[in-house]
């Protein structure tokens, strides 16, 4: 019995040292992880929450606000401490941070608040710095930009993420849509899954034909054939895409070729429109989708569709009872991986698209490069992961449900 | 072996470490690249390193402020002088990424064009956005932004950059807003809805582009009839070969400055640079290779009267030119992109 207990222990040590060994070559690959993709996207979401640039600019306007019920103006003592607020934000120079903050909330709040900054000095001590402020501009006698001062509050807010949404909070805390007029972003986030949905659809009908073809062929051709698939995978994005430009612009090659063939009169328009972003965008993402299918296929035994044929199914029906189930942990791979990749573009839309045709990773570009408005860029950054992310838990969960079985 | 291996690995990567920290960075000036920074560099950079002995590195980049913001706030600048525009001039002095300028140390503010001179920067580009044409293509000449809207007399496509800066301003003049007027309309809501309404006329004939170079592209391939185009891509096509014409009147002018970037290592040799470009004999050497405006008052007179007539200072083209009012954009930027992004999408 001693024996069997000595084993065992024997056994387990043995067991643990291989794990650790296992693990251990693991770490590195991890911490690498942790730092390129953890680091950084937790900040992401970091930037996306952080709210501080008014709090550190306003302090005492801030703090005063706290207990502002906003229904009605703030008194004059809230007047006095923006004032001496705003004079030590103009000395230490935060001024301009948190006057663009609130420029996000209201168009015109920078420049109402340098300006303001920059007449108060002259205000002599005893005269009424409400009546005085509101007569410099009637902005400072509207609730509607007391209360985005009071939202401001921070240091950390949903401003951003409500922004990115179409939504917005209300000076008395509850949130609310946009108006109409000032909505775009769901519908920006709208137009960029239906173009990666039909950029997928496009792909998986031009890609299935072609890794079928593939498996078809002898061996001894089908690596050329494979090669020739990777080749434009292995050019530069930006290459492919003005390629594109010089082939399908007005006295491009396309339109020159159909004009002397006398197929068209006029130029077809097939760039800067939604075609143009289409048809680049599928010769960029095919290999993607042709990949994974053309080794799912490549393993599939043509035992089974010979076996059905043999049982009297016709070709039709072999294909979708016997061949096509088979191929479905290749398809879906090969459309999560061209939805994904798609999804996240930007340059090729950018290039061969029209204005009404720019994907949401555009106007993160905008946020983070031109505007410097990086809290919305992370925001919109971060509702797409998490738009992302869902799509890909819903779609395994439906793999789930119908665990591959032939019915 | 695999111990060998590794000595050997641990050296190389203390050699590698202790060779980045020793050696300190050259003086880095940032243009916006193109033929521009082509004759910037012939009539500038090239001339100050051979002169001066200072080794200068030459980097290009398309604008941005999250860049420059990025940059000074990671305190790893790698930048030193950066061409900026006129927004990007102001917010970044505002928000202290760039160092405050010392004009006394750049021959003293009384040669420069008054325009030119700011507490963070100094003129480097003075340019106008103007109508461009083909006049090999085109029968009738147009005289105006009202003939740009006019697609039966002028049939074709229409270039415009991409966003509501500079478009809407030219959609307003379209619809016969004095250039005087044009920033107090847009200020208003009945304003801008005007100009995207007057917009709305040409929408389906325009093509958006965003980078510089493109309505050349787009005029010389005849992708368009007519686009807003800066004047100086207008001279750089016609010096080789082509015919484009260009109208001054109601054009939009604005200078792009010179900036230091905060907390730069090579402070001193950027002044040297930016008083060696502040020269007028230099300045009129990199008049002769391009046409934008410079920042010394006496450049435009050392140079030949028609080279003189293609520049934006000179007093024909000024005249009738307005500036684009940076302070209105900074406050309306975002709130007007998204309207733009909005009406795009219909």
């Amino acid at each position: 019995m001693s024996d069997v207990l000595v084993l065992r222990a024997q056994h387990r040590r043995s067991k643990l040292g291989r794990q650790f060994v296992s693990v251990g070559l693991v770490v590195p690959l991890f911490l690498f992880l942790v730092l390129t993709l953890g680091v950084p996207i937790a900040g992401t979401f970091w930037r996306a929450i952080d709210d501080s640039d008014v709090v550190h600019a306003l302090p005492r306007t801030i703090d005063a606000l706290r207990i502002w019920d906003g229904q009605s103006l703030p008194d004059e003592s809230v007047y006095r401490l923006l004032a001496v607020d705003l004079q030590g934000a103009r000395e230490n120079e935060t001024l301009a941070l948190a006057a663009r903050r609130l420029n996000y909330d209201i168009a015109g709040f920078r420049s109402l608040l340098f300006a303001t900054a920059r007449r108060l000095p002259g205000v002599a001590k005893e005269s009424s710095f409400k009546d005085v402020m509101i007569q410099l501009d009637p902005a400072w006698g509207d609730l509607k930009h007391w209360g985005a001062i009071k939202n401001a509050t921070g240091p950390v807010s949903l401003f951003f993420l409500l922004s990115a949404i179409d939504m917005k909070m209300n000076a008395d805390g509850t949130t609310s849509m946009r108006s109409k007029e000032d909505s775009v972003f769901l519908q920006l986030f709208g137009r960029t899954f239906f173009i990666s949905f039909v950029v997928t659809v496009i792909c998986l009908l031009l890609g299935f034909p072609l890794s079928y073809f593939l498996t078809t062929i002898p061996a001894r051709l089908a690596y050329p054939m494979l090669v020739l698939v990777l080749v434009p995978f292995w050019t530069s994005l930006l290459v492919r895409t003005a390629a594109w430009v010089v082939l399908l612009q007005n006295n491009g090659v396309v339109n020159s070729v159909l004009h002397d063939l006398q197929l068209t009169q006029e130029p077809l328009a097939l760039i800067y429109n939604r075609v143009g972003v289409y048809i680049a965008m599928t010769h960029i993402l095919l290999p993607y989708f042709v990949l994974p299918l053309y080794s799912v296929m490549r393993n599939i035994s043509p035992v089974y569709s010979r076996a059905a044929a043999s049982l009297g199914a016709t070709p039709l029906r072999t294909f979708l009872k016997v061949y096509l189930p088979q191929c479905a942990p290749g398809i879906s791979a090969g459309c999560l991986l061209v939805f994904a990749i798609a999804i996240g573009f930007y340059v090729t839309p950018a290039l061969v698209g029209g204005a009404d045709d720019q994907m949401i990773s555009y106007y993160i570009a905008f946020y983070t490069n031109t505007s410097a408005n990086w809290g919305l860029a992370c925001a919109l950054s971060v509702w797409l992961l998490i738009a992302t992310v869902l799509l890909f838990w819903t779609y395994s969960r439906l793999l789930n449900v119908v665990p591959g079985n032939i019915p | 072996m695999i111990l060998k291996m590794s000595k050997a690995a641990l050296l190389l990567v203390a050699v590698a470490g202790l060779s980045s920290t020793a050696s300190a960075r050259d003086l880095t000036v940032v243009a916006w690249g193109g033929p521009v920074q082509i004759a910037q560099s012939t009539a500038q950079f090239k001339p100050f390193s051979e002169t001066t002995k200072i080794p200068l590195k030459e980097v290009s980049w398309e604008g941005g402020m999250g860049i420059l913001r990025a940059k000074v706030q990671s305190g790893q600048a790698d930048w030193d002088v950066v061409q900026v525009e006129s927004d990007e001039l102001a917010i970044g002095c505002e928000e202290n990424l760039y160092e405050k300028l010392d004009v006394s140390r750049l021959g003293g503010k009384d040669i420069y064009i008054p325009e030119s001179v700011s507490p963070c920067g100094i003129g480097s580009l003075l340019y106008n956005f103007v109508l461009g044409y083909d006049s090999a293509r085109l029968q009738t000449e147009p005289t105006g932004w009202v003939d740009f809207f006019d697609l039966k007399k002028f049939p074709g496509k229409r270039g415009l950059r991409s966003g509501p800066k500079l478009t809407l301003e030219i959609a307003l003049l379209g619809d016969g807003v004095p250039a005087k007027d044009i920033y107090k309309v847009l200020g208003t809501e009945v304003g801008v809805a005007r100009a995207f309404k007057k917009l709305d006329t040409i929408k389906p004939m325009i093509i958006w582009w965003q980078t510089g170079q493109k309505p050349v592209e787009l005029l010389a391939s005849n992708e368009v009839a007519m686009s807003g185009i800066y004047n100086g891509r207008i001279t750089a096509a016609n010096k080789a070969g082509k015919k484009f014409k260009m109208i001054w009147k109601d054009s939009m002018f604005t200078w792009d400055s010179w900036v230091i970037l905060k907390g730069s290592p090579n402070k001193d040799a950027a002044y040297k640079l930016l008083d060696f470009m502040g020269n007028a004999e230099r300045q009129a050497q990199q008049l002769r290779l391009m046409a934008n405006g410079t920042s010394n008052k006496q450049a435009v007179s050392l140079v030949s009267k028609d080279i003189a007539a293609e520049l934006p200072s000179a007093p024909e083209n000024h005249s009738g030119a307005f500036e684009v009012n940076a302070a209105f954009w900074l406050d309306n930027l975002d709130k007007l992109n998204e309207r733009f992004t909005k009406w795009a999408a219909q």
